[in-house]
């Protein structure tokens, strides 16, 4: 899910994330020369979107290039675009400014439940935006906003396993072929070691919430995945898909959208979600309440909820979004090279959203330094 | 204006950006640090101004601490090797003739042109169980299978020298370079063998450049957290982890604020120990 996206070099620029991270509370708000071009394109009478200009944060590389300069010219809306690497960077930034400072973030769908406990986030005024419409009638049914009332699904997909079918026999169906892998795949397995999806495996196997807040359920999570720990090649969040294109690892815990990197470069790489149930991740837009722009903002997500918007999003990400004008417009071919895209959301949405832990956070952390030291 | 007010004026206008730079830049945050940590952590992030040494009970917890230690050990372990290698490199170097000396003090930096962070995935390239190491041994039919070289301490021992070998090559290298040849020439003459000469007449008159190559070295491989993290594969968490996870992942900025003064009071020791040794040889040297 939503970290670092690009492709190929992903891993650098997640790493780099990683080595700026902590010094990373400096605004880097970067004015597009799209957004320049904008201004003299915008014709003599100006649209109702006036001066206006919308400074938003979102994932680098997590929105086509041609989206922004398009919504420019067309609202006369001027756009600052700034970045961040992680959900916790842009809410540290969020916190140093109290809550101002951007009209809109892209977050995951926990923080954006995070936003709005602290009434940080805007209400959504779905009269703007008619193309709400496109959305599947299951976007509007996400436990961290149900209603979407303060925020907006921009992509969805859940966490399974990625591997390598011309070297792993059979089919792994279940969290126990990572957990307790086969001698064919021991010390040949990577888990994500984020703290949602590290626990996830663990959490799912036993049976328990992926959003459990109970001390004994934890513990029994961290016995698992401390055995686990000796079986892995390594934690990895980054680099997973080129450890099974390289064929260093043949069977890894990953997103969905990024075990598609790995199928991209060899067809043999599959994608599965476990029997005994996964997560559901959403990363959604969310308008910030002390925006004095929230009108611009909602038809910015107006503009995104359009079907070409959508499919540029897939085409850029191979992600699934939750705009079924978009997915059922895709090109049958794109579904059948990743078969991820092809998944109805009803089973998405069986699976367990994930909500803000809350009071909860410290314990996770905990359990995830003793698994990880 | 009199002579005393104009050795004032210049005197601060010599001190004044480093006073604004050392306020700004060193004292300011370790202040800021110091604060943070006896604060606690709001529920959705964020920090909750309530007094409390409540962070320092947790660091008291042995998971923490072993983290610590073991962030020493690897530290140490990377220092200890990067002298073995340092000082025989940096004896070499300064013992070539002006011209080559030159040549090879570039050729230790040269790796600081690249970010470390390129050249560590370049390790993760070599050492990985199809990487080139041990594809070719394999090829060669020396081993069967491949080594387990990465994703270890090995591994992260290996890329902290690697990463900070310069900073060891260098001071030693000054002071090497310092040393008259006609020191060690008069210890044989009056009879020491070569081991001898350079354990009694050298390597004392050296100890200010091992000293502060140790401190380059030691002192950033405690606090890396890349390393550990893409050679160890994420599976040591070292003190460095522990502080990024907890402002980056965990949003508790009190406890990594905690766990940041816990590193600051390591390398304080760690420069008190430095302190002292140079403070004793130059008591020795005057006596």
């Amino acid at each position: 899910m939503a970290r670092s996206r690009m492709r190929r070099f992903g891993a650098l620029a997640a790493a780099g994330a990683l080595t700026m991270g902590i010094a990373a509370c400096g605004a880097d708000v970067e004015t597009s020369d799209n957004a320049k071009a904008g201004e003299s394109a915008a014709p003599a009478e100006q649209p109702s979107g006036g001066n206006k200009t919308l400074t938003i944060s979102n994932w680098d590389k997590y929105i086509p290039e041609d989206l922004i300069p398009g919504f420019e010219k067309e609202t006369g809306i001027k756009v600052k675009y700034a970045k961040h690497a992680t959900n916790e960077e842009i809410l540290g930034k969020l916190e140093a400014a109290d809550g101002g400072g951007f009209d809109m973030v892209f977050v995951s769908g926990q923080f954006a439940e995070s936003l709005k406990n602290r009434g940080w986030a805007a209400k959504i005024d779905h009269a703007a935006i008619p193309n709400e419409k496109n959305l599947y009638p299951e976007a509007s049914k996400l436990p961290y906003d149900v209603g979407n009332t303060h925020s907006m699904p921009y992509t969805w997909g859940t966490t399974g396993l990625c591997y390598r079918s011309d070297k792993v026999s059979g089919t792994p169906d279940s969290w126990n072929d990572l957990l307790k892998p086969s001698a064919q795949v021991k010390g040949k397995t990577t888990m994500l070691s984020t703290d949602r999806w590290l626990l996830l495996p663990a959490l799912k196997s036993l049976g328990f919430s992926a959003n459990t807040k109970d001390e004994g359920e934890l513990q029994q999570a961290r016995d698992l995945l401390i055995k686990t720990k000796d079986t892995l090649l390594a934690y990895d969040d980054t680099t997973f898909y080129s450890k099974l294109v390289s064929g260093e690892a043949l069977l890894v815990q990953a997103w969905d959208g990024w075990c598609n990197y790995g199928i991209a470069e060899n067809p043999k790489i599959k994608f599965v979600v476990p029997k005994e149930g996964s997560d559901l991740w959403v990363d959604s837009m969310v308008v910030l309440e002390k925006s004095e722009n929230k009108e611009a903002a909602m038809k910015f997500i107006d503009y995104v909820l359009r079907p070409e918007s959508g499919q540029g999003v897939v085409d850029l990400l191979t992600y699934n979004t939750p705009n079924k004008a978009a997915m059922d417009g895709l090109d049958p071919k794109l579904k059948k090279q990743y078969p991820s895209l092809g998944v109805d959301p009803k089973e998405l949405l069986a699976q367990e959203g994930l909500r803000d832990l809350g009071e909860a956070q410290p314990a996770w952390s905990r359990i995830v330094t003793e698994v990880t030291s | 204006m009199n002579g005393s007010t104009r050795l004032r004026l210049r005197r601060g206008a010599l001190l004044g950006p480093a006073l604004v730079w050392w306020t700004a830049l060193l004292a300011a945050p370790v202040l800021l640090v110091l604060a943070y940590s006896v604060f606690q952590r709001g529920v959705y992030g964020g920090v909750v101004y309530d007094f409390s040494l409540d962070n320092f009970d947790r660091i008291a917890d042995s998971l923490y601490l072993d983290v610590l230690w073991f962030s020493v050990r690897v530290a140490g372990e990377a220092t200890l090797v990067a002298l073995l290698i340092g000082y025989p490199a940096a004896w070499f170097i300064a013992t070539r003739p002006e011209r080559w000396r030159t040549i090879l003090l570039v050729l230790v930096v040269l790796p600081f042109w690249t970010s470390l962070l390129i050249r560590t995935y370049s390790w993760m390239v070599l050492l990985n169980d199809e990487g080139l190491i041990n594809n070719g041994l394999q090829s060669l039919g020396i081993i069967d299978e491949p080594l387990s070289l990465l994703y270890n301490e090995f591994a992260i021992v290996l890329g902290l020298t690697y990463g900070y070998l310069p900073l060891m090559i260098l001071p030693l290298y000054a002071a090497i370079e310092r040393l008259s040849p006609e020191l060690r020439e008069a210890a044989s003459d009056l009879g020491a063998s070569g081991w001898r000469a350079f354990l009694t007449v050298t390597f004392p008159l050296t100890r200010a450049g091992v000293t502060a190559g140790c401190i380059f070295v030691f002192v950033p491989s405690l606090g890396n957290f890349l390393v550990p993290d893409l050679l160890g594969g994420g599976r040591e968490q070292m003190v460095g982890n522990l502080i990024q996870t907890q402002f980056l992942k965990a949003r508790d900025w009190p406890f990594g604020a905690t766990l940041a003064l816990a590193i600051i009071a390591l390398m304080t020791i760690v420069l008190l120990i430095q302190a002292w040794i140079n403070a004793r040889d130059r008591t020795r040297e005057v006596a």
